[in-house]
């Protein structure tokens, strides 16, 4: 399937973008970057932080547009670099630092803060604001993770996108107006999103940071290894982040294929139990006395001749293998290469979840056949809870795409709201449900829909 | 001559009366008064004839959009999708330019003309629903206009076929919360829908395609529909009679300041002078104690101020335009002698800021940060380079060019309208514009405030500064 494209000239240079795609995507793929604060690729864009401005040239004349509201048309010219461009984008800063304490050394955000990098690279590098700066009370919890800064917030809309948007919990939002405005929860009532954490992440400043990661590190000291992370199946791309032996952070990382770069606040935080008192940290060898400690060699070993004289003794027919549903697709692989080296077929990666085989024959499909297919018939435990961001891709495929879900529930579910159909079953009774389910013609016709 | 203590400023005399025709009496906003005074013959008339052929008359009548912008209201309507139902008639009765009172004078002395005006543009233009947003502060207009749509209801003049006719039509009101920016269209069908008032983004630049509930929406000013009833019974060539071919009929202007007879005032448009109008016998008749008129503002606080020089310029937009301000909403502002310019550029300054709806940056930090700097102007502290500062942050508002009138005594040059923006809206740009207009045509009152130049206070922000 070839897409057409869009031919236009971004600082002189002929650049082929793709129908619909926002100015901003197209330079930055053609290496100029705009610098911005509300843009966000997986979000909808906003217009507000007015950093983005450009000189953009429809046949009309050079006029400064933010380019992350105009999507590209033939024959458009866009100019990143000019005076006009140079000298608004130095204005748009100047006024964003106004009100922003100069608190980067104190600020957890310092070192990898979109604010502060593109202060350097695209700002008038001095201020003539003398004024007394906004104030506020210094950071405010708004849950039981997340803290608020509101003298740090430059007011970009992300992390209220974000919740509302992506995560479907609006439970942040503007108050006030005005140079007053300020982001806020409904009284009394915690930001308690699953995914709460990343608007930390996304914040383009220090205005809100993640409790378990504050006055931890510095970012230029962190040590940065790419994962996935196993708090569940969905299996997100995460870059672990350490400091002196010590794992301080998760960030998602977007991946197209998986989570587009949002975590859920269990897979983000759960790096904490790494250091857990109880956690089990060498291997231990069971003898008559209990569990005894002893290195990974000696315990290595031990393995090995105890595989050797079993094959050796009864055959590889007398060893059975069990997975763990949490390690990653290349862990499996990696055991069942070493089964199938000791021809050992008596395997189990307990990926069943003790569903019969009649399903688990079925064809499987990626998270991305997933959330374009049209129809999706779901008999799962609330996504919401157990499989979070699989959740967050689903939801994001019925809101801003045509799927249609199919939900069998006996409770509820957080997706029960986004479902076309969700249909209560009670215990032992979801086959009958489902039967009469699949009778209603509605249904039939939008399953045969799905081709 | 006669006045009308219940209409300030409205005289009885032989001008031509469009929308104030019934402003001499005390019971206007009647039904019975409004029946006895050819009060729906309008609608009658406009039922009596196809909506299309409606439509056409009303496109031949060139009425002109009185909210500001000054859009033909027949093209408008003209601008919603083919088959795209429902959509709706969203009536802008958010009037809250400072300066501007005509809409509610309107809405206090005749409601029965705009919701005549309201069920014409419902017909003429095929929209399935009225929404009437009414300015929270305007409580005897919201308290006459429910009047008035009840007692419309009750005679069959709204409701399911009206008249007989096919023509069915609600009309809902709706009170707004008190803020400036839901003046703008977008903002005001975001407030309709509930959400906060801020301004939606553009393009689309109407929300003629996609506006109240993603719906086709027109968004009509009070005023405008007022003129409808007119056009409706009399035709489009008794309306283009009056006023000039570009800016035919009527317009409303609402006067304030220091003239000696403030008001609000049906002039004829493209015709009547601004020195008419300030200083004519039937209207505000001249500046107060004998003065002598220093500057005004011609079309609301967000226009560009006018010198005494411009006075001969007629209401005619394109000429104003020209000339470097707008007719806007039709508030005049007059500042005489005596006028301390610094404090009336805050004044202004300081509404815009505090109307910032907070959505975009050079409005929110621009607003503000202009009206610190003008206020420690106008309380003495501020520099020579405080002047200067005013301008370079409003450079980030509005970069380029900024409209000004000319000015004989000072050798100056008019700059057209209007201003480029850096800003969703033109709420931000309106904080700057009574800042550069003063400073432009009055910078000596500044210069006396001011202490001479120090060496500016420049706080670096990055360690090496940027990458110059």
């Amino acid at each position: 399937m070839s897409e057409q494209s869009v031919e236009i000239t971004v600082n002189g240079k002929t650049v082929s973008a793709k129908p619909g795609e926002m100015v901003i995507a197209a330079a930055e793929r053609a290496g100029d970057f705009i610098p911005r604060f509300c843009y966000h690729p997986r979000m909808s864009s906003v217009g507000m932080c007015r950093q983005c401005l450009v000189e953009i040239d429809t046949g009309r004349g050079p006029m400064l547009q933010p380019s992350c509201m105009v999507p590209v048309s033939p024959g458009m010219t866009v100019d990143t670099e000019s005076e006009t461009t140079k000298r608004a984008q130095e204005g748009i800063l100047e006024l964003l630092l106004a009100n922003h304490p100069l608190d980067c050394p104190v600020c957890d955000k310092g070192g990898e803060c979109p604010l502060q990098d593109q202060a350097f690279s695209h700002g008038p590098g001095e201020s003539r604001y003398i004024e007394e700066k906004r104030h506020y009370e210094k950071p405010i919890e708004i849950s039981s993770l997340i803290m608020l800064d509101r003298e740090r917030c430059v007011l970009c809309d992300r992390c209220t996108r974000f919740a509302d948007e992506v995560a479907g919990d609006p439970l942040i939002h503007f108050v006030e107006r005005g140079n007053a405005t300020q982001v806020m929860t409904y009284p009394d009532e915690p930001f308690s999103s699953h995914f709460s954490g990343n608007t930390a992440q996304i914040c383009p400043v220090g205005a809100l940071t993640a409790k378990p990661y504050r006055f931890k590190a510095r970012p230029w000291d962190l040590e940065q290894v790419n994962s996935t992370c196993t708090s569940c199946s969905v299996g997100c791309e995460i870059s672990v982040h350490s400091s002196r032996d010590q794992v301080l952070r998760y960030q998602g990382i977007d991946n197209d294929d998986v989570n587009w770069g949002w975590l859920c606040d269990r897979g983000r935080f759960n790096f904490e139990s790494i250091h857990a008192e109880g956690r089990v940290t060498e291997p231990l060898i069971k003898t008559a006395d209990g569990h005894q400690a002893t290195s990974w060699n000696a315990a290595m070993s031990i393995t090995t001749d105890l595989l050797k004289s079993a094959l050796e003794s009864t055959g590889p027919s007398s060893i059975g293998v069990i997975g763990g549903a949490r390690g990653t697709n290349e862990d499996a692989w990696a055991w069942a290469q070493l089964c199938s080296a000791l021809g050992i077929d008596r395997r189990d990666p307990q990926l069943g979840d003790g569903l019969p085989a009649a399903l688990l024959g079925m064809p499987r499909a990626t998270i991305r056949e997933m959330a374009s297919a049209s129809t999706v018939v779901l008999m799962a435990p609330d996504l919401k809870e157990e499989l979070p961001v699989l959740y967050l891709r689903l939801r994001d495929a019925v809101v801003n795409g045509s799927t249609k879900i199919i939900e069998f529930t006996s409770t509820g579910s957080g997706l029960t709201r986004h479902a076309w159909r969700s249909v209560r079953h009670g215990a032992g009774d979801i086959s009958d449900v489902v039967t009469a389910t699949l009778a209603d013609p509605d249904v039939q016709s939008q399953l045969s829909d799905a081709g | 001559m006669t006045s009308f203590p219940w209409a300030p400023g409205f005289i009885e005399g032989d001008r031509p009366q469009i929308v104030t025709s019934r402003f001499q009496y005390e019971d206007s906003f009647t039904l019975e008064r409004y029946l006895a005074t050819g009060g729906y013959d309008g609608l009658r008339s406009a039922l009596a004839r196809s909506p299309q052929d409606m439509h056409e008359e009303v496109r031949s009548s060139t009425l002109l959009g009185r909210g500001g912008a000054g859009f033909p209201a027949g093209v408008k309507w003209g601008l919603t999708p083919e088959g795209v139902y429902p959509r709706y008639l969203v009536v802008n009765g958010d009037e809250s330019e400072p300066g501007t009172y005509k809409d509610r004078l309107l809405m206090e002395r005749d409601p029965h003309q705009l919701i005549e005006g309201c069920l014409i543009a419902c017909y003429a233009a095929g929209l399935s629903q009225c929404f009437l947003y009414i300015r929270g502060e305007m409580a005897l207009a919201q308290e006459r206009v429910a009047t008035a749509l009840n007692d419309a209801y009750a005679a069959g003049y709204i409701g399911k076929n009206i008249l007989g006719s096919a023509f069915s039509l609600d009309i809902v009101l709706h009170w707004g919360a008190g803020a400036y920016v839901v003046g703008e269209e977008t903002a005001l069908i975001e407030s309709l829908e509930g959400n906060r008032g801020m301004p939606r983004l553009k393009p689309p630049y109407f929300p003629a395609a996609i506006g109240l509930y993603g719906q086709p929406t027109i968004v009509n000013n009070v005023e405008t529909l007022s003129n409808l009833p007119f056009i409706a019974s009399k035709g489009a060539a008794e309306y283009t009679a009056i006023g000039t071919e570009s800016s035919p009929g009527t317009r409303m202007v609402a006067v304030s300041g220091h003239v000696r007879r403030p008001g609000v005032y049906e002039i004829i448009n493209g015709t009547t002078t601004f020195r008419d109008l300030l200083y004519g016998e039937e209207f505000c008749q001249g500046i107060r104690d004998g003065n002598d008129l220093k500057a005004f503002v011609p079309g609301g606080g967000s226009a560009p101020w006018f010198l005494p020089d411009q006075l001969d310029l007629p209401f005619e937009g394109r000429l104003v335009g020209a000339a470097g301000s707008m007719l806007g909403s039709g508030a005049i502002m007059v500042m005489d002698s005596t006028t301390d310019i610094p404090s009336a550029a805050l004044t202004l300054t300081k509404f815009y800021a505090h109307e910032s709806c907070g959505k975009c940056v050079p409005c929110r930090e621009g607003g503000t940060w202009l009206m610190r700097i003008l206020d420690r102007v106008v309380e003495g502290h501020g520099t020579t380079d405080d002047l200067d500062l005013l301008l370079e942050v409003g450079e980030s508002i509005c970069p380029g060019d900024m409209p000004h009138a000319a000015s004989a005594e000072l050798q100056l040059e008019a700059t057209p309208f209007p201003y480029k923006m850096t800003t969703i809206c033109f709420v931000g740009p309106s904080a700057y514009v009574p800042v550069h207009s003063a400073l432009t045509l009055f910078r000596s009152e500044f210069e006396a405030r001011v202490a001479p130049s120090r060496s500016r206070t420049r706080i670096p922000v990055t360690a090496v500064g940027g990458d110059s």
